[in-house]
Formats: structure tokens, sequence, C-alpha cells
């Protein structure tokens, strides 16, 4: 199968079982893994969109609707990133609202807009960093000090913004999802290009590897001299700084900014990772995988929407695609783990 | 130093109860019209749904547990209960409450099979089935409320009529929650296997705990709690929203628990500490907005409650293996 | 006293995974004695106490009591036939209290299951006071000292009625009048009739307590004989008494300047003043039982668990290692011992494995260069002889000695002046490991300072310059390879007495 057993016919392995067993065939490599479920899924649901609506299969009417999902697909492809090394953070929601509300509030405080995005980024990634000194230096738990911490965010942004929708921002900085390169829409756009790069940077990288290495055993990480405080530190503050940059987007969507901008986002994130085949202890997963999945969500959604299914039945949707999608990612890795 | 840890334990309720003398004293001095029995009243009164609820989800703390789909079991038991009352105008009370109480049963016991079956993280399936139920409430209800008009008078009224003492029913009931918690927790069997389990997973099947049974236990009797909350939900407020009714209710829940002493790694908390903390956070919800303070500090407040309480946790913690090193080697 | 069999075992053996850990042991039990089960790390003494207690179940043999043959299956099950294991680390629940934990399981529950609190905590207070130790049974057991932890599983022992006792190395963490305590108890329970199975290095203990010993090695039943009648030299002959193969492995290295140089290295109540080197060509074996703290000092030399005190030089200079990367950018390299855990990355490629510590030498800018992983790899498994089908596939599904080979080729990708080895043969086969042997001592011609941390006494005398012996946290002896025999390490590597280093 590989060429080492080829050109060196001494390494054939020995006929005891005490040796190595026989390795995976390829096709089952490269087929037998979650990323394909997720691509078949979509398949499935893109048919199934386009049979309950001839509407449904317009290149255009697609890309379009899923500007409305793109700022949270982007949170997903980071968050991959921090599943995989074996960690999780339920408030990025809440960081792009605080960091939304910052930013508006600065604007219309008189700052200069550059200035106020500016200022929204540096927030994002302090909130980050705050997930992950508590995480990481404390040791706390991520999953439950990060509830803590995005109701901690949410609360700031109730309290920066109140009840109000602050609006009133420049022609140029709004509408953005409006705004085509060679007729995607630039969100759209944008999510592509970072996907490419996170993709690039987690499957060619040597920090993507060790991200892996932490994930499946972050003893023996350690024991190797990888740095793991210092790459889980990064991920939280790049998904800090990436929530921002998303609440910005959102902004510039809705021409508007409120406090409770992005809630029940957490969940649409989540899911998105776990649709995408990644393991939720840790040392398995894909950018593809998300990719995938988030357009999946997206034909979902709007497939909904044009077949008039009530937004709200959505959310059965979701919370039933989240637990059969862990459902069938942990048996899938259950079997071949440890 | 052997009593150590229990003394913390013990400073922690303790430590609670001093905070809401302190609380009431700092507020009570900058405004003395809080030290009043009006407050005392509304305080009571917002507190029982949580403390409800707060009694389930510490059981499964205890465990080693989490639920977050608390809310949504209270919104769906909610909104099925007042559906009932609104097309069956004659229906007595207690049969919404009897309904309520067993859908929530029933939507726990799922979440506690979907984590015994699969062995999936409760964070996780309760995650999504927090989406998931909301999901339903919308799909039964048809995304309407149930209007203040077709809530049954005599279901308001134990939020507004009192036994003794000018102590509405639905506190009363609530504190019989609590104690009915207490027995079973700290009296029976199960309730002490229940401690076990959270204590030490690995030793409890080895001392012949069902841990299967204890597990779908605490997720059911989270869920009745949970539904139970749900139909006294239109008792306090006069009506059942599905976009509203316990929205968030999940998190306020949980940080009155951890404030309360349960810890996240299972095995620790008391009763009187999660009342402690119910109170706790109910009082200074009530606080906030007479200092004048905007209530948008509550989730403020909140959040910060939930990462000061994991750290003593982690700080308790530390200490006490640290102790236990420390004796061992002077051996 | 009239003593009768309580236990009879006959042919009991275990296998793990196709290899024996137990053959074929023939051992009676009797009523009212104290009985020691002694032998090296791996002997089997543990294996065969876990199958009286239903930890394990036997892959041959049988067993009777009181002359009925009996099946151990499950923990529970050897609770109900009045067997009880004490673990060292006594288990617990740290939350619940003492009484709580005493009576868990007995199910004496009133109506409705409600608790019977008083009676419990009466029960309880009449153990301890049958046990004679203060123990106050209302708080939580978390906060209780090793030994009182133990006394409260005597205590459940009692109170279930057990007639076999068993105690695995309970003196290690107790003082010299916890273990006097203990002794009382133990001569008590034995004068009642009861039988107290009594694991242990320490032969002073062993000659104080025990009425009988059982000797066993390599898997084997030894002998079974009544302490009065026995020395130190013959127990210490019976525990290792085997033909000393003569491995080939006479390596000629020359020795040069001291590479690791290691003074007062304290890391209580792990290990205390360790003081120690290996120059640069040396093999220096670091022997000792199980829990004599040498992993532990290799994990602070190594920045995995730093020491609190002492000083550390390479080649000559001060350093401190604050974690493992300080540790391999000085030139330390370190195969743990446990490579399940701290050692492989199961579920990825085999040349990712091999690579994991070098991510300078195969990255071309940041990224990855497959070309030179799999060179990297590629030269591991030429010179190691690693045997797999393929590089990309993931190391779990590689034997145990050729996963071994690809952490140390893991390792001398980083071009080490020091290699520790912990226990780098565990587990492997007869034939892997003489291929380990002759890489060890090819490492140590090439130059480097080993340090061989090892339970296996031939494969320390086959290697090493000098052994080095720990007992109990501390160095109690040195070494060179003349005066290094089977005898004379494991005399050294026997704690004297509670408390004390020789």
């Amino acid at each position: 199968m590989s060429d080492t057993t080829q050109a060196r016919p001494e390494q054939k392995p020995a006929l005891s079982s005490h040796e190595a067993a026989a390795p995976r065939p390829l096709w089952q490599v490269v087929l037998i893994r979650p990323e394909v479920m997720t691509l078949v899924l979509l398949f499935v649901a893109f048919g199934v969109a386009t049979w309950l609506s001839p509407f449904f299969a317009d290149t255009t009417f697609i890309l379009e609707s899923a500007t409305f999902y793109v700022e949270f697909a982007l949170i997903a492809l980071v968050l991959t990133l921090i599943i995989i090394s074996g960690e999780i953070d339920l408030s990025p929601a809440a960081m792009m609202a605080f960091s939304a509300c910052v930013f508006a509030a600065l604007f219309k405080a008189g700052v200069p807009i550059g200035v106020a995005m500016g200022a929204s980024v540096v927030t994002g990634a302090l909130m980050g960093a705050f997930n992950g000194v508590l995480v990481l230096w404390f040791k706390l738990p991520s999953i439950i000090v990060t509830i803590g911490t995005l109701t901690l965010y949410r609360g700031l942004a109730q309290v920066l913004a109140g009840d109000r929708s602050i609006s009133g921002f420049p022609s140029w900085f709004i509408g953005i999802d409006w705004k085509y390169w060679f007729g995607v829409p630039i969100p759209v756009v944008f999510f592509v290009l970072v996907a490419i790069v996170l993709g690039v940077f987690l499957a060619l990288t040597v920090t993507g590897r060790q991200i892996y290495q932490i994930g499946t055993s972050p003893e023996a990480a350690w024991h190797a001299g990888i740095r793991v405080r210092r790459i889980k530190m990064s991920l939280f503050v790049l998904l800090g700084v990436t929530s921002s940059v998303a609440g910005m987007l959102t902004a510039s969507r809705l021409a508007s900014v409120r406090y409770d901008m992005a809630t029940g986002g957490e969940l649409q994130m989540v899911l998105m990772v776990m649709l995408g085949g990644t393991y939720i202890f840790g040392g398995r997963g894909s950018i593809a995988g998300t990719f995938l999945a988030a357009w999946l969500l997206i034909v979902i959604a709007t497939g909904m929407n044009v077949a008039n299914i009530p937004i709200t039945s959505q959310l059965i949707v979701m919370g039933l695609l989240l637990i059969v999608s862990i459902v069938a990612t942990n048996a899938i890795y259950a079997r071949t783990q440890r | 130093m052997r009593d150590f840890v229990r003394t913390l334990i013990h400073r922690r309720e303790a430590g609670i109860f001093a905070m809401l003398l302190l609380i009431t004293a700092l507020v009570g001095t900058m405004e003395p019209r809080f030290l009043t029995l009006e407050t005392a009243r509304i305080v009571a009164l917002a507190i029982p749904l949580i403390l409800i609820a707060a009694m389930g989800q510490m059981m499964v703390l205890v465990a080693r547990h989490v639920d977050l789909s608390i809310g949504s079991i209270m919104a769906f038991s909610s909104i099925i209960a007042g559906m009932m009352f609104r097309d069956l105008p004659d229906l007595p009370i207690m049969a919404g409450v009897v309904v309520a109480i067993a859908l929530g049963t029933g939507l726990g016991l799922v979440n506690g099979l979907l984590v015994v079956i699969f062995k999936l993280p409760s964070i996780i399936v309760t995650l999504g089935t927090l989406s998931l139920y909301r999901g339903l409430v919308f799909l039964v209800s048809d995304a309407r409320q149930v209007d203040p008009q077709f809530i049954p008078r005599s279901l308001i009224s134990l939020s507004q009529t009192s036994p003794v003492f000018g102590i509405p029913w639905l506190v009363i009931i609530a504190l019989a929650v609590a104690v009915a918690t207490y027995l079973f927790l700290d009296h029976t069997r199960l309730g002490r296997q229940i401690y076990a389990l959270g204590s030490n997973p690995v030793a409890a099947p080895l001392r012949g705990i069902k841990v299967v049974r204890v597990t779908l236990l605490v997720f059911a009797l989270s869920g009745a709690l949970s539904g139970l909350a749900g139909v006294l939900y239109a008792s306090r407020f006069g009506y059942v929203n599905p976009g509203i009714t316990g929205v968030g209710f999940e998190f306020t829940v949980i940080a009155a628990v951890v404030v309360g002493g349960v810890s996240i790694n299972g095995g620790v908390g008391t009763v009187l500490g999660t009342v402690l903390g119910v109170l706790l956070l109910g009082l200074v919800s009530v606080a906030l907005p007479v200092l004048g303070v905007s209530a948008f500090w509550q989730d403020v407040f909140n959040g910060a409650v939930i990462v000061l309480a994991l750290l003593i946790d982690r700080t308790v913690r530390e200490r006490s293996t640290r102790a236990l090193a420390q004796a061992r080697s002077s051996g | 006293m009239d003593q009768q069999k309580l236990i009879s075992a006959r042919g009991i053996s275990k296998q793990f995974a196709g290899v024996e850990v137990l053959s074929d042991v023939d051992l009676d039990l009797r009523t009212g004695e104290i009985h020691a089960l002694l032998g090296e790390n791996g002997a089997g003494k543990s294996t065969f106490a876990k199958i009286l207690a239903g930890v394990h179940r036997p892959t041959r043999g049988t067993l009777r009591m009181d002359g009925r043959p009996i099946e151990v299956s499950s923990p529970l099950a050897a609770q109900r036939l009045g067997i009880t294991l004490i673990h060292q680390e006594p288990i617990s629940f740290p939350d619940l209290s003492v009484a709580e934990n005493l009576v868990l399981g007995r199910g004496n529950e009133a109506a409705l299951g409600r608790v019977r609190r008083a009676e419990n905590a009466a029960r309880a207070r009449e153990l301890m006071d049958l046990l004679g130790v203060r123990i106050d049974v209302d708080q939580v057991m978390r906060g209780l000292s090793i030994a009182d932890q133990q006394m409260v599983e005597i205590a459940r022992a009692l109170d279930s009625d057990s007639r076999l006792i068993i105690m695995d190395e309970p003196t290690a963490p107790l003082t010299p009048k916890e273990v006097e305590t203990l002794f009382a108890i133990a001569r008590r329970l034995r004068d009642e009739g009861r039988t107290i199975v009594f694991i242990s290095h320490r032969l002073e203990e062993v000659r104080a307590l025990c009425d009988r010993a059982t000797v066993f090695r390599d898997g084997r039943l030894v002998g079974t004989e009544e302490v009065a009648g026995l020395e130190d030299a013959d127990i210490i002959r019976m525990m290792i008494g085997r033909p000393v193969k003569d491995y080939i492995h006479k390596h000629r290295a020359r020795i040069g300047e001291a590479a690791l140089e290691v003074r007062g290295l304290t890391r209580v109540p792990a290990f205390r003043d360790i003081s120690l080197e290996v120059r640069r060509g040396e093999i220096v074996g670091l022997a000792g039982l199980v829990g004599a703290g040498r992993t532990d000092v290799a994990r602070a030399i190594f920045g995995v668990a730093p020491a609190d005190t002492g000083t550390i030089r390479v080649n000559g200079a001060d350093v401190t290692v604050a974690d493992p990367s300080d540790a391999i950018g000085l030139g330390l390299a370190f195969v743990p011992e446990d490579r399940a855990t701290a050692g492989i990355f199961g579920t990825m490629s085999v040349e990712n494995n091999i690579t994991a510590a070098v991510p300078d030498l195969i990255s071309q800018g940041g990224f990855i260069s497959a070309a030179r992983v799999r060179a990297l790899a590629r030269s591991s498994v030429e010179k190691l002889k690693i045997r797999l089908a393929s590089l990309r596939q993931p190391i779990m599904e590689l034997s145990g000695g050729n996963q071994q080979k690809a952490i140390l080729a893991r390792w001398l990708h980083t071009d080490p002046a020091v290699l520790i080895l912990d226990e780098p043969t565990r587990g492997i086969d007869v034939g892997v490991k003489a291929e380990f042997y002759d890489m060890i001592g090819a490492l140590a011609e090439d130059g480097k300072a080993i340090l061989l941390i090892s339970s296996e006494l031939p494969e320390l005398l086959a290697l090493c310059d000098r052994i080095l012996v720990m007992a109990e946290g501390r160095l109690t002896a040195e070494l060179s390879r003349d005066e290094a025999t089977q005898e004379s390490v494991m005399q050294a590597a026997v704690p004297r007495a509670a408390g004390e280093a020789a």
C-alpha cells in the first residue's frame, strides 16, 4: 500500500500476531470518515430543498441566504481548532454582542470609526484571553467556565447598550452583504478565504499538527515538548478576535447593534463543528468538515424558509441534528479510539 | 487539619449567609425603604421558580452531570398546561400540575437516556435538547402565547394568597420542595447513592450502586421539577409565552446552585447552601433596581458569580489535596 | 490453635494479552494466620492477590474455600464470600463521611429507603472502638490521612465479617507509630481466626508480623515457609535466584565528561536529596522497587514535574528546567514509562509520532514538509528495525515493542546529549528486548549519557556501568559493575524498616 513496503522487501510485516496489524485499505481511509457523511447529507439536503421548492436551486438566492449564517460559520471554523485541541468555548456569541456594542458605543460617542473597529477587535482579543487564562492558568473546565463568561459578556453588552438599538453607521459600512465580488456576497467570500487559510494552517503547518497532537494526548504532547499552553491560549484569543469581526459583519448586515445580537448562536456554532465530524473529546476533526457542515446548515435553514416551515421549527431540527451528529461521530471515533 | 475541609464547607454556607446580611445592611443604609416587609415579599416571590428548579439541578450536578435544558423543559410543560387550561376551562388545576410534572419527567428521562445509552457528555446533550425542546414549545403552541385570561384564577391565587404570615402559597410550595429534597438526599439510600456516584464514579459500581438507574433518576427528577416550575410560572406571571418563558433560565439556576456550594465535580453540595445561593441571587436582583443600578447588570453579576464560584471550588480542592500530601509526607 | 485451610488455590494461572504473568500457583492459606506474599515487581504476587479479591479472573486453576469450590467473579462477589482487599491508596467516596463509607452497600435501610443515620453512626463508632482508633465518623473521608483511610477499609472488612483480608503494601505511607497500630490490629484479627495476607517488600516488617511467607518469582510460586526459619538472605535468594543470562552487551564506550549532574534534588514526598551524575558514554542504572521515586526523579530532571529544591547541571552549566521544551533545548530526552498515556499519539500515524519532538526539522517555513517527515521516519524504521505495514498507519496498531521503538526514535531525532529511559523494555517480547539492549549499547558508544531506570535486574546488570539504587525516595547505594549482583542490588532496594533509609 505504501511505497515503504514495496521498495524494501525486508520490511515486510512478520506473520505473528504480535506484529503490526494490517493497515486499513486506502479506500476506507478516504471514504469512511465523518466529512463524507457531511458531504452526503449536504447533497441530500440540497435535493430535498430543491424538491420542496423549485425556487431553491438558484445560486444567487442561496448565496444571499448564506449571508445570514456566515457570521456563525466564521466562528465555527476557529471553534473547530479549539475543540480539536481538547477544549471548548460557548461564549463566542456573547463575545460578538459585546464587542459589537463596544464598537457601536464608541462610534456613537464620536470616535472615528476606524478606531472604534480597532477597539472592538481588541475587546474580542481580551475576552478570548480572559477565557484562556481561566482555563489554562486556573485550570477550570472550559465548558462550564465559558458558560459563566458567556453570561458575563452578554451582561456587559446589556450594560453598555441597554435596551437600545444603536444605528446610524456610515453608508459604506452597512450592507456588506449586498456588496459583491464576482457575483458572490463579500461575507461569503471572506468565509471561504478564511476557511482556506485555516484549512491550510491546520492540515499543512507544524502548529496545526501540534493542535491535533494536543487533542489526542495532552500528556504526550507535554512530554514531547509541545508548547501546549501557548498554542491553546492563541486559539482562545483568535476566537475572541474572530467573534468581534463576526460581530461587526452582523452590525453591517443589520445596520444596527443590539445587546441581544446572536442570541442562541452558541448552539449553531457548536452544531456546525459537530456536524462536520469533529470529535467532541478532541484530536479529530477538520476545517473541511466544518465548512461543509456550515453549508449544510445554510441549505437546511434556507430550504425550510423557502418551504414556509416556521423559523422556530428550525430549532427542533437544530437540536435533533446536534444530538444525532454527536452520537454518530462518537460511534465512528469511539471504535477506532485508544 | 482533619476538620479543615469540613469547616471550609461550613464556612461556605456561613459565608453566603454573611453575604446576605452584608448586602441587606449595605443596601438598607443607602436606601432605607429596602428594609421593609414589602421588599421581603418581592424577594420571596422572585425566587420560588428558581428554587424549585435549583433543587433538580443540584441533584444533577451532585451526580457529576449538568442539565442545560431546564429552561426549555419548563417552557414546554408550561405551555402545554397553559393550553390545557385555555382549551378545557373547567379543568382542575391539579390536572394541569400533574401533566406538567409528567411531561417534565419524560423530557428529563430523554436527556438521561441519551447520556447513558450513548455515553455522551451531558453538557453537549442538554445543549442539544435545550434547542430541541424549545423548538417543540413553538411547534405545539403555534408560536402563540397563552393569554392571561385563560390562566385559572385559582392558579394565580397561589402567588397572591397565603395561609400564614402573608407568605404566598407559591413560596410555601417551593420551600416544601426544598425540604423534600433535603429529606431525599440526606436521608434515603438513593439520595446518598447520588452523592457517592458523583464523588467517585469509578468506585460506585464496585459498591453495588446501579449507575444507570441513578443517572436516569437525577435527570428525571430535574425534568420533573422543571415541569413543576413551568406550571407555577403561569401562576407567578399570569401568562405563558413560548419565546419568553424560561429563556436563559438555566444560567440563572446554575449560577445560584454553584454559588450555593454545589461542585461541578460532583459529590458536594447541600440543600441549605443551594437555598442560600438562590436567596442571594434573588436579593441582588431586587437590590439592584432599588439602588438605581440598571437591571442590565444582573447578567454580569450572574456570570461573574459562576466564574468566582468555580475559582473558589478549585482553590478549596487544591488546598485539601495539598494538605493531604503534606500529612502523608510528614509520615 | 487448630488451623484449617481457608483457601486452597491449585494451578492458578493468569494471562494478559497472550503473556502469562502467573503460572500454576498452588497455595494454601490457613485460618488464623498472617501470610506474607513476597516477590520483585511483576513477580505475580499482586496478580494473585487480585485474583483472590475478584479483580481478575484466573485463566486456569481452581479456588476452594472451606473445601468447597468457589468462583470469585467480581469484587462484589469476593465481598460476599468474605474476602476483602485493602488497596494501598484506599478507594473511597471522598465527599461522604466515614460512617457512610463504612455503611454504603450494606442495605440496612428502613422503609422508603430511609437511611438509619443514628444507627449507622453508632455502628461506625463501634467498629472504630473495636480497632482502637480514634476517628470522627462524621467527618468526610477527604480529610483523612492514609492511615485512617486504611483503618476505615479494615473496619469495613470487619463489618462484613471478612474472613480473608488482603493488605497490599499497606505500610508504605504510614508512620512507624501507625504501622504499630496496624500490626496490633492485624494480630488481633488473626487471633480471632481470620486470615491476613500481607503483601510487602519490607522484610523486617514481614519478620515482625507474619507467620508464614510465600515467595513469587517470574509468575511462579517459589516456596512457602515459616517466617521464623527464614533469613533475609534466604528470602532474597528466593526472590531473584535465577541463572543470570549472559547478554553479550559489554559495550565499549569511552567514558567522558559529566553530561548530567544533579545535586540535592528534592520533592517532598516523592524523593529527597538525590545527587547523581551521568557521564558521556556511560550507562547509569537506577534500580529500586515500585514507589521508590525513580520516575519522579526523571520527571523532575526533564521538567515534567520540577523539583522543589536542588540543582541540575547539563554539560557543566547550571540550568533551570521549567518544562519539557526547556529540557529538549538543553539536550535532554526522556522516554516515559507509560507510553500509552505519556508517549504515543495513538490515533496518529507512525511518522507523525516519530517526528513529534522535532518541529524545526520537519518544517519548511512553518509548513510541514511531507518529504522530510517521510525521510526521518524511514531512517528510524531502518535504524531501529521497526516492524510495520505503513508509515501512515496509526501507531496504536503496532505491537508494544514497535511502539516503543518509535518513541525511542522520536527522541533520538532530537540528538540528545542525555537520554533518560524509564522501563524501556517493559511489556516487550524477549527477542525485541535484545534489540533494545544492542541499541542502548550503541547509543552509549556514540557518546550519549544514559540514565536507565529499570525494574529488571538482569537488564541492569547486563547494560550498566554503574547502578544507583533508590528506596523510598532516597538513594541507598551506588554499585560499580563489579560490585553489582542481583543480591546486592535487591538488598539496597528493599527498605530496611518503616521510615528509615539504609
